[in-house]
């Protein structure tokens, strides 16, 4: 096989995929779930109903706030309890739709409901772009961005391959993985309907050397499916990065401050196509996802396909009680997840793994001096000098942060992960991010 | 669980530390080490160890007594000063001057400029270039290999090393190949063995401590630039190749010039920096006053490393345009 990968930078943390091999199972329905009306970067959703009202799972409950934002969709069948301010993992307040839960499980009737393919797409693209924002898809991979947003082409601008990201190269998680084995089929069928709404013919799908088992049976599907192909990828971290994986398969640098449309290039979550597949083709609104719930100490690390809404904590649960000793809870993977401050954070739509880390994992090392090793120069995938940015963010001198590109970090981590003397260097990369986005901002409404 | 915590991502660190980087080249010095025992013999153990005691020791009192600071003496930095200050002297050379040249590394190359990763200049060299000033006598006096092995009182059996062999055209003075590439000639007590150092080296690339862009461009510049003056007067210079194998050439490319505070911060850096330090090794060897450049060509070089990072970046991601639409 001809494994492809980007060029600069990238780390190898250990894959720890603890959970690779355990099929994806359904998890029993809580009493209560908090649906946040804001999963998605851009606008808040609208909530559409009131306390008491009845919703039915699909039920649409927030309607988008804006261009930028999406729908949002009850994943239970129930009472609204309360629209109220939750916490999310970070512990921020959100605003939330709280559902009581009953027993019947009933879901909207225009959701199809049985298990065969459909492989004929009747929707024309303005349709499947429409359906997109309508049954609020957002990107899959963490990020949340509306996906219609991107499926929205500007005057001028072509793409010409649609890129499907099911690298996971986030250690730990399984759940792009499990889904790739599991749902096969409808992944290509949703990949086709991506293909019909941007009008092209080619899409490429990556994934990482360490799932052979999935590079095979996608390999395999891929024949029934002309245009789309598998792209197996040599193991680097970040490879699930938009902008590397670009590169890793056709070979093109999106320029800084640009998008991948501008290298001609959609990129999208493999999970997100399975969305598409099932909000297109079964009318089934975006309301649960696999998520990966795992921990060296865990009892029983698992795959569950998971309603939107149901706290974390139930997850948890369900795989054997938080461990002796669990320091921390993270939402996602370890390179980019979020630290939670407890369990009982919902799980949204871009939520693709529960991680519990112990006392030892957890602990920062102790910072040193920089010894100028050039590790992190070397490990930046971005080619930029996270040294030099820790050391003028230190002194806040964020005019010359500006000059030297720090906006251009994807905070991927690979420099904290790779320092020797265990420096902070991300924790103020971040600072001086915020910091030069506000002297431009307010640069901007000086003019 | 109400005191989980919290930080920003990433929640993952990899397992190489400092510490481990410092005692990773301590440990890749021990070939270099045999070869020193081997042909020195006992001077140089009482060298090695007494240079060891030196830097250690003014590191942990500077620490406690004179900045009131955290002892961080287990960090293997002052081990890696003082291995390589022995390595740069004769066997023979005083133990009260040995100590001025600590003083010098650790107390002012060092530590007033603000402990480890904070000095300019490489400690180990400023301590060998202001014993060689202060005391050229006892710096430039060579025991000869093997036949001092078991003796302490060296006075008598010194003979001029394969550079200053070069430097007086003693040119039928020179050792063969054989003997240069295995070390037992005279020189420095830790600098004579290019076979122990390359093998120290080439364990340090595969630990990825250090990159190969420094070492090949090194000695890859003295290699050119000593053989274009070869190739020119067969009769006035020698063959590239006692350049290379001879002196400090070789323990300056891949442990002195190598050193991660006092070179630059990227491959392109590196090899600017590199280049330039193998131009003025070759330039002083060839025409200079001393027989030995590597020591001035490398703190020279040093120097320079802050103007380099200043105008020589890594290539950035997205610089490269391939795509028209």
């Amino acid at each position: 096989m001809n494994f492809k990968t980007f060029k600069i930078g990238g780390v190898h943390p250990p894959e720890n995929k603890i959970s690779a091999g355990t099929p994806i199972e359904a998890v029993e329905l809580p009493k209560r779930v908090m649906i946040p009306l804001s999963q998605h970067i851009g606008a808040p959703a609208v909530p559409v109903v009131q306390k008491g009202d009845k919703v039915k799972v699909g039920t649409l409950i927030g309607e988008a706030g804006g261009f930028v934002s999406v729908n949002i969709h009850s994943s239970v069948s129930g009472t609204v309890a309360a629209i109220d301010t939750i916490k999310d993992p970070a512990g921020f307040a959100v605003k939330a739709v709280i559902i009581d839960v009953d027993e019947a499980d009933e879901w909207e009737e225009s959701i199809i409901r049985t298990p065969e393919l459909i492989r004929e797409i009747t929707a024309t693209p303005e349709e499947i772009v429409a359906t997109m924002k309508s049954a609020g898809i957002v990107g899959m991979g963490g990020a949340c961005f509306p996906t219609h947003v991107k499926y929205t082409i500007p005057e001028g601008k072509k793409a010409d391959t649609l890129i499907i990201n099911a690298v996971e190269c986030e250690p730990y998680l399984t759940a792009d993985h499990r889904v790739m084995l599991e749902r096969t089929e409808e992944i290509f069928v949703g990949v086709e309907v991506m293909k019909k709404a941007l009008k092209i013919d080619t899409a490429v799908i990556g994934i990482e050397a360490n799932k052979p088992d999935a590079i095979e049976k996608m390999t395999k599907a891929a024949a029934n499916f002309p245009g789309t192909t598998v792209q197996p990828l040599l193991l680097k971290y970040p490879q699930g990065a938009e902008k590397q994986l670009i590169k890793a398969i056709r070979n093109r640098e999106v320029p800084s401050g640009k998008l991948p449309l501008d290298v001609g290039c959609v990129v999208d979550n493999v999970g997100t196509a399975l969305a598409i597949y099932e909000a297109v083709q079964k009318h089934k609104p975006l309301f649960e996802r696999v998520v990966t719930v795992t921990g060296k100490k865990l009892a029983k690390p698992a795959n569950y396909l998971v309603r939107i809404g149901i706290p974390a904590s139930v997850l948890i649960e369900k795989s054997g009680g938080i461990p002796e000793g669990t320091a921390k809870i993270i939402s996602g993977g370890p390179m980019m997840g979020k630290a939670a401050v407890s369990a009982e954070f919902p799980v949204t739509k871009g939520t693709s793994g529960v991680l519990l880390l112990d006392e030892s994992e957890a602990k920062r090392h102790e910072v040193q001096n920089c010894i100028r090793c050039a590790k992190c120069v070397a490990a930046c995938p971005m080619g930029l000098e996270p040294f030099l940015y820790e050391k003028l963010a230190e002194k806040g001198r964020w005019d010359d942060l500006d000059v030297l590109n720090v906006t251009d970090c994807i905070e991927c981590g690979c420099c904290s992960y790779t320092c020797p003397s265990a420096r902070p260097l991300l924790d103020y990369i971040r600072l001086a991010k915020a910091n030069v986005g506000r002297i431009r901002r307010e640069r901007a409404a000086k003019k | 669980m109400d005191n989980l915590k919290v930080s920003l991502s990433p929640h993952e660190k990899g397992r190489l530390t400092t510490n481990k980087v410092m005692w990773l080249v301590c440990a890749a010095m021990l070939p270099a080490l045999v070869s020193a025992l081997f042909n020195f013999g006992i001077r140089a153990l009482v060298v090695v160890v007494a240079s060891l005691v030196f830097c250690v020791g003014l590191e942990y009192l500077i620490q406690k007594f004179v900045l009131k600071t955290k002892v961080t003496v287990c960090d293997g930095s002052a081990a890696v000063t003082g291995l390589l200050l022995a390595f740069n002297m004769p066997s023979s050379i005083p133990l009260w001057q040995l100590f001025i040249g600590a003083l010098v590394a650790i107390g002012i190359a060092k530590m007033a400029f603000g402990g480890l990763g904070k000095n300019p200049f490489n400690p180990a060299l400023v301590g060998r270039a202001f014993l060689l000033i202060s005391f050229p006598v006892t710096m430039t006096t060579w025991p000869v290999p093997g036949a001092t092995r078991f003796v302490w009182n060296i006075d008598a059996m010194t003979a001029a090393t394969p550079l200053g062999n070069i430097k007086l055209h003693a040119f039928e003075k020179l050792p063969d190949y054989w003997d240069l590439f295995i070390g037992t000639v005279g020189g420095s007590l830790g600098e004579t063995s290019a076979l122990a150092i390359l093998l120290g080296g080439l364990f340090l690339m595969y630990k990825k401590i250090i990159s190969w862009h420094i070492p090949v461009f090194f000695l890859a510049t003295i290699f050119v630039f000593t053989g274009i003056a070869w190739f020119i007067d067969p009769e006035q210079f020698v063959n590239p190749l006692y350049h290379i194998l001879g002196g400090g050439v070789m323990l300056g490319a891949f442990f002195m010039l190598t050193d991660m505070v006092t070179s630059p911060m990227n491959p392109k850096g590196q090899i600017v920096f590199a280049v330039g330090a193998g131009v003025i090794c070759s330039c002083i060897r060839l025409f200079g006053a001393y027989p030995e450049g590597c020591m001035f060509s490398i703190l020279i070089m040093n120097a320079f490393v802050p103007l380099i990072d200043k105008y020589i970046k890594p290539k950035r991601f997205g610089k490269e345009v391939n795509y028209v639409g």
